[in-house]
């Protein structure tokens, strides 16, 4: 399959640079999104209109959704949370434009997604519970301590492998199967179907990805808190 | 009916693998003992992602089959009914992207390559 095409790769290999693309598209979809933000918020008034509007909804209804599942707590982390949905959702659907690359069809950045959601769950646990958070990997029985331990790590492992491939999978997946696509049929629009089926799927994996920590930090937060 | 279908997937599995071995030892040991390990390869990468889509159509199936009904008995709640549905769809998805990313492991990575080249007495 032949190289794809990409702008950012491009304009750099003009200045011999060569940064990996991955790395060059999450620079570009952060520098995005910090200039969306401070557009939208430079006049805030109480009655939204317009950029305001938009991220008000998005923002509000993520935190509402985020409540119910986690609590009053769960505030205090809702900045990660709504972060980690905007950021994958704009990465996965970037992709979908020619000449872009999705920075999440890449193993790298999604294992870096994973990893900071593992961390925050465990600094989470260690605030809130201290040495005692380390009760959480005993199950319910004392006595099968030494067997659940292994499990419960293996299991926290598992989390971050899970987190990781589910994302990578799909945008990787939907990415190749429109290259794939596109080389077969292009000249007969094939890929269209596909990119309706893929705008669908971009969202719903940052939506599951983001759904997904939140329950790992109320798990994490919860035992007789 | 049953006696019927097991005695059928008997024997169409057991041509399969008589094919199999007929077909690939010819192109095999004209080329190199390494080219039948690619072809086992490749069939092993269709056949895994073929096996996790039909599990993970089954799984999908009866998850929406319940939202449906749940759905149908309550109308009032179809929007909490379809979000818990499509977290449980993306979850089950996830079951067969991990076949995909085997399956392409094997296709693109091929991690076997140097130890059965070593084994079957070639050098890579």
């Amino acid at each position: 399959m032949e190289h794809p095409i990409l702008f950012l790769d491009v304009i750099l290999s003009k200045f011999n640079l060569h940064i990996p693309p991955q790395v060059t598209y999450s620079w570009f979809i952060m520098v995005l999104l910090v200039g969306l933000g401070v557009l939208a918020s430079r006049r805030i008034t109480l009655v939204p209109a317009g950029a305001q509007n938009v991220f008000e909804l998005i923002v509000g209804g993520l935190e509402d959704f985020m409540v119910e599942i986690t609590g009053e707590e769960g505030r205090a982390f809702f900045p990660y949370i709504a972060t980690v949905f905007i950021y994958i959702a704009v990465c996965n659907l970037i992709g979908l434009l020619p000449g872009f690359l999705s920075p999440t069809s890449n193993i790298n950045t999604t294992l870096s997604l994973a990893l900071c959601t593992f961390v925050y769950t465990h600094y989470l646990g260690i605030k809130y519970h201290g040495v005692k958070y380390i009760k959480h990997f005993l199950g319910p029985i004392p006595a099968l301590a030494p067997l659940f331990f292994p499990i419960e790590v293996i299991g926290h492992f598992a989390r971050v492998l899970s987190l990781t491939l589910r994302l990578f999978g799909n945008i990787m997946g939907e990415d190749l199967v429109l290259a794939i696509l596109l080389f077969l049929a292009g000249t007969f629009l094939a890929p269209l179907p596909m990119m309706f089926l893929a705008v669908f799927t971009s969202v719903v994996q940052a939506f599951v990805f983001t759904l997904l920590s939140m329950m790992y930090f109320a798990g994490s937060m919860e035992h007789a808190h | 009916m049953k006696k019927a279908l097991v005695i059928g997937f008997t024997m169409l599995v057991s041509m399969l693998f008589a094919s199999l071995a007929m077909a690939a030892e010819p192109a095999g040991g004209a080329a190199s003992g390494l080219g039948s390990f690619f072809s086992y390869a490749v069939l092993a990468a269709g056949i895994a992602i073929g096996i996790a889509a039909f599990g993970t159509g089954l799984g999908q199936g009866l998850a929406v089959k319940s939202s449906v009904e749940g759905i149908a008995r309550n109308p009032e709640a179809s929007g909490k009914i379809t979000v818990t549905m499509l977290i449980g769809l993306a979850m089950i998805e996830s079951l067969a992207i991990y076949a995909l990313v085997v399956a392409l492991i094997i296709l693109y990575a091929y991690p076997m390559t140097k130890p059965i080249a070593a084994a079957l007495g070639f050098k890579i």
